[in-house]
């Protein structure tokens, strides 16, 4: 049934979308910005961030994981997921250590652009301010994990991009934090040029001297919110 | 009609927000015409003399003295709007929430590369604030009715905040005016 199409609602409006399609993956082709932190083009969706969380039929589903099914009814702009998503960046950003105001990565962040398209002024939880530890050990990549929001996609890019596996997850729980297939990074066969290191949406994996290459107000989200690629029309909420 | 009047004051912050409202250029002009000044580095009045419309508060609290000021703010201000990430998350000062106190002491007063301090003795005068254990944003502290983000804030959104809550609005600011850096 590769021909075949699938009928279904986001929001009230009826979509075609091919079978095999994610939620996510459907919605985008059809114009629809489902947001999305740990997902990335390319790599194998992971589905840990939760961002992307629609209802389906009215359960709370991950659009980057559920595969689209005949009828769906999708909510994705609701009042109510938009709340839920502010809240889930929100914790990202208590539960880390993000001082935007001198990170080489600001203006191009992924995290700190879905706080600005969310519309997040101030932080709705208490700062946690943990303790977590920095490598700079390697020449070309510096491994800042104060603002890793634990996506896996460095780890997923270096193992289905870059035919490594550099990176991996340590610890449980609160404790848990990348980790390098070494010593430390430059005891690893990481290179700069690693899809890995692009793939980052924090500032937690960069490249060695490129600093703040991009002027204030020419960066990546400096006018358009995140998103308003895929849904011209929406942009500015 | 007397015009309403503006508090201003920096905490644990670097005046760069101070700056950047001066940095309005000529509508500052305006801004002499529109409002009265009381506390604020800029006339140099030291305490708040009476009821203020709206109170700006950059920098977080850092020692002592920051609380007491901020609380005489919320005592004073009927809209009370943390201006910039020191005022709205610690900012750069915060970073020492990841060293022990007693390692930030020892630093800047005992092991720091230009200190020389013979007597070996980390400043305990009653005239200097007693540092909090930690930098916290205002809002832990007191109410805050509005926040700006930015370090600085630019003075476009200083200025479209400040013209909005003297009109009676919230500060509703355009995408391109939020900003964390
Ligand atoms: S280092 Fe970056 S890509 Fe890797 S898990 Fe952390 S935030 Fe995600
Ligand atoms: S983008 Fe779907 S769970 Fe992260």
């Amino acid at each position: 049934m590769t021909n075949a199409t699938i009928t279904l609602t986001v929001d009230g409006r009826q979509i075609e979308t091919r079978p095999g399609q994610t939620i996510l993956e459907a919605t985008e082709a059809a114009g629809v910005y489902v947001p999305r932190l740990c997902w990335m083009k390319g790599l194998l969706p992971f589905g840990s961030c939760r961002v992307c969380t629609v209802r389906v039929n009215g359960r709370p589903q991950a659009a980057c994981t559920q595969p689209v099914a005949p009828g769906m009814v999708i909510e994705n702009d609701t009042e109510e997921l938009r709340a839920l998503r502010r809240d889930l960046i929100d914790m990202l950003f208590v539960e880390g250590n993000h001082f935007c105001m001198f990170c080489e990565k600001s203006g191009n962040c992924e995290l700190q652009a879905l706080a600005y398209r969310f519309g997040i002024a101030a932080p709705g939880y208490p700062f946690l301010f943990p303790q977590r530890a920095l490598d700079a050990s390697h020449p070309g990549i510096f491994l800042d994990r104060n603002r890793c929001v634990l996506c896996a996609r460095c780890v997923r890019a270096s193992r289905e991009l870059d035919g490594k596996t550099v990176f991996g997850f340590a610890g449980r729980g609160a404790g848990r934090r990348i980790a390098v297939n070494g010593e430390d990074l430059a005891h690893t066969d990481a290179e700069a040029t690693d899809r890995a290191v692009a793939a980052c949406p924090t500032g937690s994996l960069l490249v060695k001297r490129i600093g703040y290459a991009v002027p204030v107000g020419r960066r990546r989200y400096d006018q358009e919110p995140i998103g308003s690629d895929i849904e011209p029309a929406a942009a500015g909420r | 009609m007397a015009k309403p009047r503006v508090a201003t004051a920096s905490l644990c912050g670097c005046f760069g927000c101070h700056m950047s409202l001066l940095d309005i250029d000529d509508r500052i002009l305006q801004l002499v015409e529109l409002v009265d000044f009381d506390r604020c580095p800029i006339d140099d009045i030291k305490e708040i003399t009476g009821p203020v419309d709206i109170g700006l508060i950059e920098g977080g609290c850092c020692n002592e003295e920051n609380v007491k000021v901020l609380q005489e703010f919320r005592r004073h201000c009927k809209v009370l709007v943390s201006v910039g990430d020191c005022a709205i998350n610690g900012g750069v000062p915060a970073l020492r929430n990841l060293v022990p106190l007693r390692e930030c002491y020892e630093e800047a007063y005992l092991r720091g590369p230009s200190v020389d301090n013979p007597s070996g003795r980390i400043p305990d005068d009653e005239e200097i604030p007693l540092l909090l254990d930690r930098v916290v944003p205002c809002h832990e502290v007191v109410r805050i009715d509005h926040f700006l983000p930015g370090c600085p804030p630019s003075a476009d959104t200083l200025w479209a905040a400040l013209t909005a809550l003297l009109a009676g609005r919230a500060p509703e600011l355009p995408y391109e005016l939020v900003k964390y850096d």
